[in-house]
């Protein structure tokens, strides 16, 4: 009998420093997804903050947080949107009624309705990731500013910028764990 | 303390999303004002006769239930044409999601239907189960042996009916209720709210459905009853909403000065509940006599409670925090 096989937490850290909001993340994602015309699963955030001449500028990619206690998940009513491997959150096509109440649910305005009726989101490319691959929006980012990684692995990358950096999740006061944090 | 928000720029244009939510439109509120009325009909109906132990004693009234089965079906095909993926609609019955107040109402609609028929079909009188049969077909058959059955069971029916009705009415409000990243929707009153509206909407309906005095008189008693808890749920709402946190305040400012304000006050609170109440009181104290204004301004405020509450909460979410 080997050891109880650990459970993965799939998790991605975006550095609010290196960001440069140059949107390959969102290209990449609408290639390898085959995202439809005028949709997209992940995009780009520039928030400024302050009073001139002390301002602060923060860039984000943003995207569906895969959050642990997904109200998306609690809202539908088919079993279409559910906690996939590493606790992805995912919507099977084929059980979707697009009834909408996942969409109104979601404190992030994460997910839409794709043209052809379901709802769809970012899936933090779990097909590649289950194949060893990383997610496209990471694998282009050109300024290595997204870490994908299983935060149940101390050892793994993401785990080890969490520990040694600030950061943040957006919206914490929703109460839904999510699973995409800023590093700032 | 943050420092003070001076811009976001965002690249997301999502259809339905951006740059607001608005993914339901008149589909959504149409199907909870109907479904709504059928409640109130239950509730009312049953709750009456289980009181007075009177059968229904106006053709009106004993076809209710009947036209209660209508009013769901509609709201249902309102609710089907909502749907993105309508093909897919047979997936509600596949599965029973608990923490999914949709998965209820799906399940609880297909309570809806037997007892609403059984009830109807027993309130019926002897004339009218045959010219129901009659016009049935080969089904005309099951008319008198359904309503024979049902007589015999006429009061757990009436209770069954009137559990289920406030069931439906409940869900109808839960349904946006749970539904929490919505400021305006995040409320506990949400529930019994639609449910006090579905019951002063359904007494409005039977009253326009021609009963008799003595019913009338009842009618009227529930109505009144039904608006005035109704008053007090939406005071409680906006009372929650000012004295809670920021998102709350969001929600409260829709109703207290912001963009909602004049339909919600106007169409909902002074046309739809305010007047008919002013009118039901005047009736009371023999100073004015019964109209189907009063009734009507019931169906108008409860049609119009849906469409704003529906549109308030779709654009009321976190994005509107700094």
């Amino acid at each position: 009998m080997g050891a109880p096989k650990r459970e993965k937490r799939y998790a991605m850290a975006m550095d609010t420093k290196k960001c440069v909001a140059c949107s390959a993340c969102v290209l990449a994602c609408k290639a390898e997804n085959q995202v439809p015309e005028g949709f997209c699963r992940d995009w780009i955030v520039e928030e400024v903050r302050g009073a001139y001449p002390n301002l602060k500028a923060e860039n984000r990619s943003e995207r569906c947080n895969h959050c642990s206690d997904a109200p998306c998940v609690d809202a539908c009513p088919t079993g279409a949107s559910h906690y996939a491997e590493g606790g992805v959150v995912l919507v099977t096509h084929d059980k979707c009624t697009g009834c909408k109440a996942c969409v109104a649910s979601c404190p992030y305005d994460a997910r839409y309705v794709h043209p052809e009726g379901y709802v769809d989101k970012c899936t933090f490319c779990l097909h590649r990731v289950k194949e060893g691959k990383l997610p496209a929006c990471v694998t282009v980012c050109p300024t290595s500013s997204l870490t994908f990684g299983d935060l149940n692995d101390p050892e793994s990358e993401i785990s080890k910028l969490l520990a040694s950096r600030d950061h943040k999740v957006l919206h914490p006061e929703a109460g839904t764990n999510p699973n995409v944090f800023f590093l700032s | 303390m943050k420092p003070e928000l001076i811009e976001v720029v965002s690249n997301r244009t999502n259809p339905g999303i951006d740059p607001v939510v608005h993914v339901w439109g008149w589909e959504v509120p149409v199907y909870l004002f109907l479904g709504g009325l059928a409640a109130g009909i239950m509730v009312v109906l049953s709750a009456m006769e289980l009181r007075s132990g009177e059968r229904p004693t106006s053709r009106g009234t004993r076809w209710a239930p009947l036209a209660a089965v209508a009013l769901v079906s509609l709201g249902m095909g309102a609710l089907f044409l909502d749907l993105a993926h309508k093909l897919h609609v047979w997936r509600f019955y596949t599965t029973f999601q608990p923490t999914s107040p949709m998965s209820w109402g799906a399940w609880i609609l297909m309570l809806v239907y037997p007892v609403l028929l059984l009830q109807g079909l027993s309130n019926l009188n002897g004339r009218e189960r045959t010219w129901l049969s009659e016009r049935l077909g080969p089904l005309g058959g099951l008319v008198g042996r359904v309503s024979a059955w049902a007589d015999e069971q006429r009061r757990p029916v009436l209770w069954t009916t009137a559990a289920t009705g406030v069931g439906l009415g409940i869900y109808t409000g839960l349904l946006l209720g749970t539904l929490s990243a919505r400021f305006q929707w995040n409320s506990a009153v949400m529930g019994p709210l639609f449910l006090a509206s579905g019951v002063s909407t359904g007494a409005a309906l039977l009253l326009l459905l021609r009963p008799d005095a003595k019913e009338h008189a009842v009618l009227v008693r529930w109505d009144t009853a039904a608006i005035a808890i109704e008053l007090v749920l939406l005071a409680v709402m906006i009372l929650g909403f000012l004295t809670g946190d920021q998102a709350d305040l969001v929600a409260a400012n829709q109703l207290l000065g912001g963009a909602f304000t004049p339909y919600f006050w106007g169409l909902v609170v002074l046309t739809g509940l305010a007047a008919p109440l002013a009118m039901n009181l005047a009736e009371f104290k023999r100073r004015m006599p019964a109209t189907a204004l009063g009734p009507v301004l019931v169906l108008i405020g409860g049609f119009s409670l849906r469409t704003i509450l529906v549109a308030a909460g779709q654009v009321t979410g976190y994005g509107l925090l700094p």
